[in-house]
């Protein structure tokens, strides 16, 4: 009891100080929820940083693949602003009315690398891919991750896919199959150049030049049942800014994206 | 249902199946160990035996992982001895789904053999059996029951495992990708008339083996 009312007389005030300044802080700034590509994990929350900073808004990400994030929008998340890296995704929510209709942009580009564990070679083409040393090669699911689509297309194109398709062993988004790859549970992987970047533990083997590979586009547009579609555009156009532009140069990002192959 | 679904059907149950052909030995044995022995330091055993129950599966599957990835202590060895490869294969579903049912069949295996009248055991040996034959012809046979539950309730609970599976064996098509990993994926890519189809043939077997332990269970009250 005596611990009770010693709770009661000192900690209790501060509680109540502590919820009334969180709540005032609600109040007055809103809270964004962006539903973003895994692939741009790093380079958001550095801006994320910078712009809370300036606008005192708050960002809550949502990483994943983008056609789980897809799947989420279409069942009912609260989400303000999509930030996907493939455009068929976007499509799928845009011909379902789902996009708040002249926020779509195509913001940023990337390119394709096959990594490995730091100790294997180099490969001088990506038919090497074959090589029975390549036991497991890591891809996105090709169902719901562009990263894993862009794989097979660029695969496919190459004539490699009928070879490396029974290697292949599927992950979530990009982001697993890099981790896949750091810890030499596979050979082999297929991921963003901007992945490769901020790893430190595997080796790109092969970078496909991004006029070889499938265009790589990342749509951005806000949902047209976002909860806070005026900070939503804001930070859109935050996105698309001289500085948010030096940021994902910085990761590697092709700003703007480059245009499809011949 | 198509050529494709039921070889997901098919796979599922073998590797069930064959996770129980792991863990029967070992768990039959552990539950009898459990059942008719007292040591000091016990409680802690079987702590660990139950810990995969309760723990979230995707810590089991991390620490399967850790353990039997390619560079992991277990996994590093087999793969530079035997040239085995586990993380990413179908043994790496066996695996899981072992240990995670293991709990449930121990837990069974040992409650039936608390249940078997010692007096049975002890006459027995005074007519001169050694204690593998007092195991085989006693308390195995009056035992049977419960264990038999036990084993439907592991081999249920493997069809329906899902986290630690995910993280030690990836969800590979036609390689490890089994019943609920299969569901999920259906759900993932937008295919929910395929992920209806596949939890209702899941409902319908795990209805099958948790009614028939009920039923093996209750004929004996």
């Amino acid at each position: 009891m005596i611990r009770l009312t010693s709770f009661t007389r000192r900690g209790l005030p501060w509680l109540c100080a502590l919820a009334l300044a969180h709540g005032g802080a609600l109040a007055t700034a809103a809270t964004i929820n962006v539903y973003a590509a895994a692939s741009l994990t790093d380079a958001l929350q550095k801006l994320a940083a910078t712009y809370q900073g300036q606008s005192g808004d708050t960002l809550v990400f949502n990483f994943a693949a983008s056609g789980v994030l897809a799947r989420q929008i279409e069942a009912g998340a609260p989400a303000d602003l999509l930030f996907f890296a493939d455009e068929a995704h976007a499509d799928t929510l845009e011909q379902q009315g789902l996009l708040l209709s002249g926020t779509r942009r195509d913001v940023l580009g990337n390119s394709l690398v096959i990594i490995t564990p730091p100790d294997q070679a180099v490969m001088t083409s990506p038919a090497a891919l074959t090589n029975a040393v390549y036991q497991h090669v890591a891809l996105g699911d090709v169902k719901t991750v562009p990263c894993g689509a862009y794989a097979k297309t660029y695969l496919t194109q190459q004539g490699l896919w009928p070879a490396v398709a029974p290697k292949v062993v599927p992950f979530d988004n990009v982001r697993a199959v890099l981790a896949a790859v750091e810890t030499g549970n596979v050979d082999a992987g297929l991921v963003y150049a901007t992945d490769a970047r901020v790893s430190h533990r595997v080796k790109v083997a092969y970078a496909v030049a991004p006029g070889a590979g499938p265009k790589i586009a990342y749509p951005l547009a806000v949902l047209k049942a976002a909860p806070e579609p005026a900070a939503a555009q804001r930070f859109a156009a935050f996105l698309q800014s001289d500085a948010a532009t030096t940021v994902f140069k910085h990761y590697g990002f092709l700003v703007p994206p480059p245009p499809a192959a011949p | 249902m198509s050529s494709a679904e039921w070889q997901l059907v098919g796979f599922s149950l073998r590797m069930a199946l064959a996770s129980l052909l792991l863990v029967l030995p070992p768990g039959l044995a552990l539950a009898w160990w459990l059942a008719k022995f007292n040591w000091p330091g016990k409680t802690i055993l079987e702590t660990l035996v139950t810990l995969p129950l309760v723990l979230p599966p995707v810590v089991t599957g991390l620490v399967l992982l850790e353990l039997f990835g390619r560079h992991g202590p277990i996994g590093g060895w087999l793969h530079h001895t035997l040239g085995l490869d586990v993380v990413f294969t179908w043994r790496a579903v066996v695996l899981a789904l072992a240990a995670m049912s293991l709990p449930l069949l121990v837990r069974a295996a040992r409650t039936a053999f608390e249940e078997v009248d010692g007096k049975y055991e002890q006459l027995a040996r005074t007519l001169g059996a050694g204690e593998w034959r007092v195991f085989f012809t006693i308390t195995l046979p009056l035992a049977r029951r419960g264990i038999l539950a036990g084993i439907l309730l592991a081999f249920a609970r493997s069809l329906g495992e899902f986290g630690a599976t995910i993280m030690v064996a990836g969800n590979i098509p036609g390689q490890t990708m089994t019943l609920p990993l299969a569901i999920y994926q259906a759900v993932q890519a937008d295919d929910d008339t395929h992920a209806w189809l596949l939890a209702g043939i899941s409902a319908l077997i795990a209805f099958a083996a948790v009614f028939t332990s009920e039923k093996l269970l209750g004929r004996r009250k």
